[in-house]
């Protein structure tokens, strides 16, 4: 199973520094432009849907439906399941599938956000609700 | 301002080798830019623009010093890398230049050797820390697209399994293939499951290689003895996930790049003789051909069924080599031998078992990155004078 496997520690940089400190805490955050109100996934600080420079920081539900997946049968880690989830909030991220038997995952499924340690911050996986 | 009719391709060459354990990345650069400049009819001397893309080792000067290219000649260089569409976006680049009077002939080359020697890795961009952790190949982010088309539109892997017979059927002809058996759609059914919904046998092979390009003026291109292809339409494009709004991984860059390529050529899909489609797997290639106007949104299951991109037998033939599902898919990167075939059909050089009557217009289209992350695409349209 997956959990056994070892995922690698995020470089982080000052852009994206505030959500590895926020996943170290547990929370998922994504970001909001206040100019023109939309959420996007993965954090920026300027906004790629209106350029304004006032984004900010959301805490997310972390609650989304599957996009859609596919399951690799082999790989040097064991079978994994990646990916795309569509967030509660709107914007669809990339992820794998974890804590769950990865064959019976179905497009629209409701899943929410896990963490999994590494040797930094942890990062963010999704589980079947 | 237009390309159109502005650049011919004036020299071809594919790499015979499928597997090079004795050769270096750099030698089969050489052997494909010397291959393509003798099929051209010209010297290396005489080459003053040079395009190369991210397997050229080191890049465009290493390159050009190694090739003994004339560099009291040479004057217009261009390493555009968009991964596999990066020799058909050079193609487009070749012919602005040529027309913008920058140089007169270019060479294109794409070699390297992923069956036997070291890939370099791929550069991360400013998304690395939010997805290389999960693992996307190109098996699993093709298979995510493939999963979500199903979902959408009701297309079934028998629908895709067809791409690969078609493929099979042209391949068995081409005695450089690797994969030269003709296969049925339930061979591909019955081979195993490589990442959802994708089998073994909706992969592209894995193969040493490469291919060069000349490209030139309608003025040069004439002076020499090959049949004349003219570039008339050209379009690039790219697409990624982009802040996570409104994904949708049922379409590609080609949805883009196709209808600039066939507004500039002034010429619909319907025109097309043959189509050399960038078969990276099954499923590229059946959104593809929807993106570039073939068929509806939805319906390319049921216009590549029943062997409608066989030669001689379908409506559009399509990679007529076998293309890289049965073929060659020299250094991962399937765009330069999209263009190679596409010109042998318009030269009336194809094999004769699936060479295209009357062949005198094609487009050569690909994708570069990976479908269901972030990708570049680019469409050639070609017309034989």
């Amino acid at each position: 199973m997956s959990e056994a496997k070892k995922y690698p520690a995020p470089v982080t940089n000052p852009e994206t520094a505030a959500f590895w400190d926020a996943a170290s805490r547990g929370k998922f955050m994504i970001k909001r432009c206040t100019a023109c109100g939309e959420a996007h996934y993965f954090p920026r600080a300027i906004c790629p849907f209106c350029y304004s420079d006032k984004t900010v920081w959301e805490e997310s539900s972390g609650e989304g439906t599957i996009y859609t997946w596919s399951l690799m049968r082999k790989a040097p880690t064991g079978p994994y399941a990646i990916g795309y989830v569509t967030l509660k909030e709107g914007p669809s991220l990339q992820t794998n599938f974890v804590d769950c038997d990865l064959t019976t995952l179905k497009i629209g499924q409701k899943v929410k956000v896990v963490f999994k340690p590494t040797d930094g911050a942890p990062l963010p996986f999704f589980t079947p609700v | 301002m237009t390309i159109k009719g502005k650049a011919y391709i004036a020299g071809i060459y594919e790499h015979p080798t499928r597997h090079a354990p004795d050769k270096s990345t750099a030698q089969l650069h050489a052997e494909v830019a010397k291959g393509a400049i003798e099929d051209a009819g010209i010297s290396k001397d005489d080459v003053d623009g040079y395009f190369c893309a991210g397997d050229a080792p080191g890049g465009a000067w290493p390159m050009v010093d190694y090739l003994g290219l004339n560099t009291k000649k040479l004057r217009h260089v261009d390493s555009t890398e968009t991964g596999g569409c990066s020799y058909i976006i050079h193609l487009g680049h070749a012919a602005e230049a040529i027309a913008a009077g920058k140089c007169s002939i270019a060479l294109i080359t794409l070699a390297g050797k992923p069956r036997t020697g070291a890939m370099p890795p791929r550069a991360a961009g400013a998304e690395a820390d939010f997805e290389s952790a999960y693992g996307a190949t190109t098996h699993n982010a093709y298979g995510m697209c493939a999963m979500r088309h199903m979902h959408d539109y009701g297309t079934t892997s028998e629908q895709l399994a067809w791409i690969k017979v078609a493929a099979s059927h042209h391949a068995q002809y081409n005695p450089h293939a690797m994969l030269k058996d003709v296969v049925t759609v339930e061979d591909v059914l019955n081979s195993p499951m490589i990442s959802d919904p994708l089998h073994r046998m909706d992969c592209c092979v894995v193969s040493d290689g490469g291919g060069a390009l000349i490209v030139t003026t309608p003025e040069i291109a004439k002076s020499l003895k090959k049949p004349l292809v003219k570039l008339i339409g050209h379009g690039e494009a790219m697409k990624g996930p982009r802040g996570g709004k409104d994904l949708d991984l049922t379409y590609s860059a080609g949805i883009w790049s196709g209808p600039r390529a066939f507004e500039e050529a002034g010429i619909t899909p319907q025109d097309i003789k043959y189509a050399s489609i960038y078969d990276s797997f099954t499923i590229t290639v059946l959104m593809q051909l929807e993106d570039l106007g073939f068929c509806k949104k939805g319906d390319g299951g049921k216009f590549v069924a029943d062997g409608n991109l066989i030669s001689g037998i379908g409506k559009l033939p399509f990679n007529t080599d076998g293309g890289g599902l049965c073929s060659n898919h020299p250094v991962n990167r399937g765009g330069m031998t999209k263009i190679l075939e596409a010109v042998r059909q318009l030269r009336g050089e194809a094999h004769p078992k699936v060479q295209v009557k009357n062949c005198d217009l094609a487009i050569a289209h690909g994708t570069g990155g990976l479908l269901g992350v972030r990708h570049a695409a680019s469409t050639a349209i070609l017309e034989r004078v």
